[in-house]
């Protein structure tokens, strides 16, 4: 069984410590993401590719609970099926606000400013039979120190 | 410059018409405003036609008549009616014709709306996990607003209620029975904390205005309704806006509020001088943020406001008298002419009994859309 990325050039991969990536405009240094062929500031074409945060924390949040439209996505199950999930726009600080699945919630709701983590988990499997991973965010694992 | 009249609006009703297609509610709604105007078809200059499912919009003229008319088809997502309405507007502003009409159809299938992400200057993958879907990026703005300004999903039920009660007044309305706040807050949870009965539905339906120059409006009615300003303005880099896979951290204003400051300052007219609104209620959520962002209110105030009535019909705000998009469901092509249609209605005095009392003489529209587009009409007796 293969694991493939659900896109290439979305986060590095396969990696420990996987990282989206995003880019950043040469012309005015706005930063993207996805990787994008145009700055939204300022139009500019010519960008430099770099990974960005794997921490951050959570700006806002829903659940999801009617399977979506098929296609375009292309999840597990069917509509008689269909599993919940929480998704949401995470905060990486000093970068910008990526939408994301959230993952490893378990019985909590998700709170506004909690910690998360980048992580790289299964989200379908295609035609060939191979693992599809996307990125998510889960509850932070870093211990936070407190003076 | 010239200024613009509306002298006749027309409906057909809002739900589910499985033996008519979305040309023949246009035709009908057309006609209709015609026969409300006194005017015919064949003295109609230029026309704008809105719709999503349909393709060709001025096909409506092989109902109506095979007049040769400039007749331009438009869309704008939820914001299709706002562009049809402007640009008519303009038509006649720039002089360039006297008498024409705006009109709106649309047949959906029921559940949420969806596309190709590519389409959209998406990458497909955002399609694949299934982001690509408009209601639960209103379940989040709405999450961070209450998060942010103390709203309660108390409030959001109200919305929904009151919105169902004037549906219940409105003989046009796809869904006219009222529900309690209970119901609503108790029905099937579908994006937290959004639940079923606090959302609109696709659906079906049309609408249409005959606009015509300020100075001729008397040939027409007695009663004729001025536009003061009908402005669409699309997303600034910074609005946290529908189908965005990232979002600076930099804010900036959404295009609703662009739209409203520019019609505003168009119109020479203030958010206090409105009598009574519409505002584009995708769900319950929507009502309460668009409030702030048409400057209706302060962010927050919100919940005090609806917990005190205000957007009641009789109610100092009343908001989306004639059930919003809540009760009326929204065929994307006709939803922002029901507005006008509801708004003209209501400054003629002529609303039944869903009329807003002591004679209304200023009125607005705000609708707002994927990818990130809002329009705001301003209208006066």
């Amino acid at each position: 069984m293969t694991v493939v990325p659900i896109a290439d050039g979305l986060f590095t991969w396969p990696a420990d410590e996987p990282s989206l990536l995003g880019s950043s405009c040469d012309a005015c240094s706005h930063l993207s993401f996805p990787v994008r062929p145009g700055c939204p500031r300022c139009g500019s074409t010519a960008a430099t590719v770099r990974p960005l945060g794997r921490h951050g924390t959570l700006w806002t949040w829903t659940s999801q609970e009617f399977r979506p439209p098929s296609p375009p996505y292309t999840g597990p199950g069917d509509d008689r099926n269909f599993e919940p999930y929480y998704v949401g726009y995470v905060e990486l600080p000093g970068e910008l606000r990526v939408e994301a699945h959230l993952t490893d919630f378990g019985d909590d709701r998700p709170v506004i400013g909690q910690p998360v983590e980048l992580v790289v988990v299964p989200f379908a499997e295609n035609a060939d039979g191979d693992t599809v991973v996307t990125y998510a965010f889960a509850p932070s694992k870093e211990v936070v120190a407190h003076d | 410059m010239t200024e613009v009249a509306i002298v006749g609006v027309g409906l057909h009703p809002f739900g589910r018409f499985p033996d008519r297609s979305a040309i023949e509610m246009g035709a009908m709604a057309a006609r209709s405003a015609l026969a409300d105007a006194g005017a015919t078809w064949q003295q109609v200059q230029f026309a704008f036609g809105g719709s999503y499912e349909v393709d060709n919009p001025d096909a409506v003229v092989n109902l109506l008549g095979l007049t040769g008319i400039p007749f331009t088809d438009v869309y704008n997502g939820c914001a299709t009616a706002a562009s049809a309405l402007s640009l008519a507007a303009q038509t006649i502003r720039l002089g360039e014709h006297d008498l024409g009409i705006a009109i709106g159809m649309d047949k959906h299938l029921p559940g949420a709306f969806t596309s190709d992400p590519v389409q959209y200057s998406l990458p497909s993958w955002y399609g694949d996990l299934g982001l690509f879907l408009t209601p639960k990026f209103f379940a989040m703005k709405i999450q961070r607003y209450m998060h942010d300004h103390g709203i309660t999903p108390a409030s959001l039920a109200r919305v929904a209620a009151k919105n169902y009660r004037n549906g219940a007044l409105n003989p046009n309305a796809f869904r006219r029975k009222p529900l309690s706040e209970e119901a609503i807050l108790g029905s099937r949870m579908v994006n937290d904390p959004l639940t079923q009965y606090m959302f609109c539905s696709p659906d079906e339906g049309a609408a249409a205005v005959v606009l015509c120059r300020a100075d001729q409006a008397h040939r027409y009615t007695d009663t004729p309704v001025f536009l003061r300003a009908a402005e669409v303005r699309t997303r600034r880099l910074g609005a946290f806006e529908v189908h965005s896979p990232s979002t600076p951290l930099e804010p900036a204003d959404a295009p609703t509020v662009d739209a409203s400051r520019a019609a505003y300052e168009r119109a020479g007219i203030g958010p206090e001088d409105v009598d009574v609104i519409q505002l584009q209620d995708t769900d319950a959520g929507a009502e309460v943020i668009h409030l702030a962002e048409n400057g209706f209110c302060a962010d927050g105030d919100q919940e005090k406001l609806l917990a005190e009535g205000a957007t009641e019909i009789g109610g100092a705000l009343p908001v989306n008298t004639d059930g919003g998009l809540i009760a009326n469901g929204e065929p994307i092509g006709a939803s922002g002419l029901r507005q006008v249609h509801e708004i003209v209605l209501q400054l003629r005095g002529t609303a039944g009994d869903r009329q807003v009392p002591n004679r209304p003489r200023v009125g607005y529209t705000q609708l707002y859309g994927a990818p990130g587009t809002a329009g705001v009409s301003i209208l006066t007796t």
